[in-house]
């Protein structure tokens, strides 16, 4: 999968990169370390710029060309920022089947953004998710940590506006 | 000792629909009503049916209060928990039978289940190691410990017939047989959690309602191959999952389950998680150990197969958390006693998630041989809204559509292959009318492209020129020719990938080509999509003689493709309206509009 490659200038923090720091010195001695730093990494800042990819290179003693080969190769790695509220839609074949895809279209064309994009206001962003294993409750939708299930394309935006209320 | 015992179900599912917080207003009510001490609220794991969540059971009675909302759950405490009235009204009403209730086991859903590798799922508190010791936990680790040699164990599970309940369905005591003839300094015990295929989720339940049994399966295959480390790869998809497995690691190791010298017997098993970051190729054996040593989880060449060079180059076995779910059972109930359940070649049970277009979405454990129509249409409850059954499709990404015409084929892993699908790792999507068998492949095949690793050609470039194939298809521009060229392809692909993935990624273009011709046929020589799916192949029409003349369609139509005609209806006092197809962009504002249903698609 193709990753979109945020253009927005880096901004971390002294704290954020001392947290780094200690989750880096957790796992030196940790033969696969890259994925787990990798993860810790992504808490810390919410994503992951080339910028903390070097210094997890640096820190591992690793090549930057394997951290960054790692980064590109799994989706759950995010290489542009998410919005303040980031809309999963689970696209697994139970939700699918049950619409899903009609619901990502509507939120698409309700937020003016595609799939893997964030809104110019930093709101919100999109994303076309893999089963999360609610299927009981197919069509789903996540926002941050909240859950929509057993959705239709007409409630979508009534969802929407209770966050850009928020 | 409690006189009641709430169990609430804590599982992903119900988890979404807020059962938290009703486990949350249950504390709060029983403690204003005094009862903390008479009333015991316990948050299980799943209890398979999902489609009713959230669920809670109150014992002794075994009330099956389903579909709970968090401002029912006063008159629950005040009725039932404290005067002893059940309230009828929010049974699961399959439960309710005129004055008496059912047991749960008698109803439809659950009577004709069988639970092996989901027995505690439901039962216990995942959470307290004691719930499990209970239901004796650990004591098959102790009885392979302190009475059976390794080489028992290992003809143990040969005999009992158990195959691999991820996919391939290999037999695992043979897995763990040839480990264990190699020698080496290091050998290690995995366990594939990375549940990546959409609409599966039984492995995750597992971890949530009884992750104590994985860990103990693999400490007792740990002690039959010669291995004291374990390595849990598991999807971050599953923050639930992986909070209970976190902490019953650490109340294993409390208890000396895991660590070193269990049970005084010198051996020592220790086992550690690795999170997973979305790559559903990491399912593969050698992807998944090459993502647990940090890299890209690319797959390589077999052989050496990882019994003899595996994880950092040591003998590995690596097994799915359903396959190690069973285990425990084996060593205590004995081979026989789970041969005895399957057919010839399938032993024991399986686990299939149910989803889709069918009325009872959740998890359902069977004896291997029962058919696929007892599945869908008794414990499953059937298709919702009265619509056609069309198609179920097991094996995900990698399986096949099977049609009505196979629904009493007796599944096993081999009957599945032969009708063109296979078991893998149990999701079952059941449907209907409405589904378009060319868009599900497409969509399947748009997944393997998105996956792919990249490594071989045949997977790399063969997928996306079956997608290419496809999307024209259902656009509209496909030839017959194209059928021939795409099962040439399929082959070729099948024939030459490197892994698993690639290997069975034609699958689901070849079964709907094999049992759904005449739809993809209708796409390319009619220019219809019969289910109505494929936009690009869609007519929008005005009944004329329904039309009232309001025009309100053709002011909401963007693209102007709605006109006045000269007819008028009899009985009609304006003239009725038309759809221009050349204009159309089909993106259905008309049909929302009209108020007297005078248009529709297809």
């Amino acid at each position: 999968m193709q990753k979109k490659i945020s253009s927005i200038p880096f901004s971390g923090t002294p704290e954020q990169e001392a947290k780094l720091k200690e989750a880096i010195a957790a796992h030196l001695d940790d033969p696969g370390a890259v994925m787990p730093v990798l993860q810790e990494a992504q808490e810390i800042y919410g994503y992951l710029p080339i910028e903390v990819q070097q210094m997890v290179a640096e820190g591992l003693n690793v090549p930057l060309e394997e951290v960054y080969g790692v980064s590109t190769f799994y989706s759950q790695f995010a290489l542009s920022p998410k919005g303040k509220y980031n809309i999963s839609v689970c696209l697994g074949t139970a939700c699918y089947v049950k619409g899903s895809g009609d619901i990502l279209n509507k939120l698409s064309e309700l937020l003016g953004i595609e799939p893997e994009e964030c809104t110019p206001d930093g709101q919100f962003s999109l994303t076309a998710c893999r089963c999360i294993g609610a299927c009981g409750l197919a069509p789903v939708l996540t926002i941050n940590d909240d859950v929509y299930g057993r959705l239709t394309v007409d409630q979508v935006e009534g969802i929407i506006d209770k966050y850009k209320n928020a | 000792m409690y006189r009641s015992n709430v169990l609430v179900c804590g599982g992903t599912g119900c988890t979404s629909s807020n059962s938290l917080k009703i486990v949350e207003k249950l504390k709060e009510e029983i403690k204003a009503k005094g009862l903390e001490k008479e009333v015991n609220v316990i948050t299980t794991g799943c209890f398979g049916l999902c489609a009713l969540g959230p669920i809670m059971v109150v014992y002794p009675e075994g009330s099956f209060y389903s579909m709970v909302k968090v401002e029912d759950i006063p008159e629950i405490v005040e009725e039932h928990l404290l005067k002893g009235r059940i309230v009828t009204r929010l049974l699961y009403q399959e439960t309710v039978e005129e004055d008496t209730i059912k047991s749960l086991n008698k109803t439809a859903f659950y009577a004709k289940q069988k639970r092996v590798a989901l027995r505690n799922c439901g039962v216990i508190d995942p959470e307290k190691i004691d719930d499990y010791i209970a239901v004796d936990g650990y004591a098959a680790l102790g009885k392979v410990l302190t009475e059976m040699t390794p080489e028992q164990v290992i003809q143990t599970i040969l005999d009992s017939g158990l195959r691999g309940r991820g996919g391939a369905g290999f037999p695992t005591g043979l897995k763990w047989k040839f480990a264990a003839a190699n020698d080496a300094d290091q050998k290690y015990v995995c366990c594939n959690a990375d549940e990546g295929d959409p609409g599966a989720f039984m492995d995750r339940s597992v971890l949530e309602g009884d992750p104590h049994a994985v860990l103990e399966a693999m400490a007792i295959a740990g002690y039959a191959i010669g291995a004291s480390k374990g390595y849990i790869y598991v999807r971050a998809e599953y923050p639930i999952a992986v909070k209970r497995l976190q902490i019953a690691i650490k109340q294993a190791h409390e208890y000396g389950l895991l660590g070193d010298d269990i049970f005084s017997t010198g051996f020592n098993f220790d086992i550690q998680l690795r999170l997973g970051a979305g790559a559903f190729v990491c399912g593969e054996e050698t992807s998944l150990m090459t993502s647990i040593e940090g890299k890209r989880g690319e797959p390589r060449p077999r052989p050496p197969f990882p019994a003899v060079k595996g994880l950092y180059q040591k003998p590995t076995i690596l097994n799915n958390v359903e396959t190690y779910a069973n285990i425990a059972q084996i060593i205590l109930k004995g081979a026989d006693w789970f041969a005895s359940m399957g057919t010839e070649k399938s032993k024991g049970t399986k686990v299939f998630a149910l989803g889709g277009k069918i009325n009872h979405t959740g998890l359902v454990e069977i004896p291997m041989g029962t058919t696929l129509r007892e599945i869908v249409f008794e414990i499953g409850g059937g298709i919702p809204n009265g619509k056609k059954f069309k198609a179920a499709q097991t094996g995900g990404p990698s399986g096949g559509c099977i049609p009505e015409e196979h629904l009493d084929v007796p599944i096993d892993y081999d009957n599945l292959i032969a009708i063109g699908s296979m078991m893998g790792s149990g999701g079952l999507i059941v449907m209907d009318e409405d589904n378009c068998m060319v868009d599900v492949a497409k969509f399947f095949l748009e997944f393997t492209v998105d996956e792919s690793c990249g490594k071989c050609t045949p997977c790399r470039i063969g997928t996306k020129r079956l997608l290419e194939m496809l999307e024209k298809i259902t656009k509209g521009q496909g030839t017959m020719e194209m059928l021939d060229e795409m099962e040439e392809l399929c082959y070729y692909i099948k024939a030459n990938s490197l892994c698993g993935l690639g290997q069975t990624a034609p699958n689901p273009v070849l079964s709907t080509l094999r049992y759904f011709k005449d739809e993809y046929i209708a796409h390319i020589v009619d220019k219809k999509c019969p289910a109505g799916v494929c936009k690009e192949l869609l007519q929008y029409t005005i009944d004329k003689d329904k039309c009232f003349g309001c025009g309100m369609c053709a002011k909401k139509c963007p693209a102007g493709a709605i006109s006045v005609t000269d007819y008028t209806a009899p009985g009609k006092k304006k003239p009725a309206y038309e759809i221009d197809p050349s204009k159309c962009i089909k993106c259905g504002a008309c049909i929302d509009t009209c108020k007297f249903k005078a248009i529709s698609k297809g």
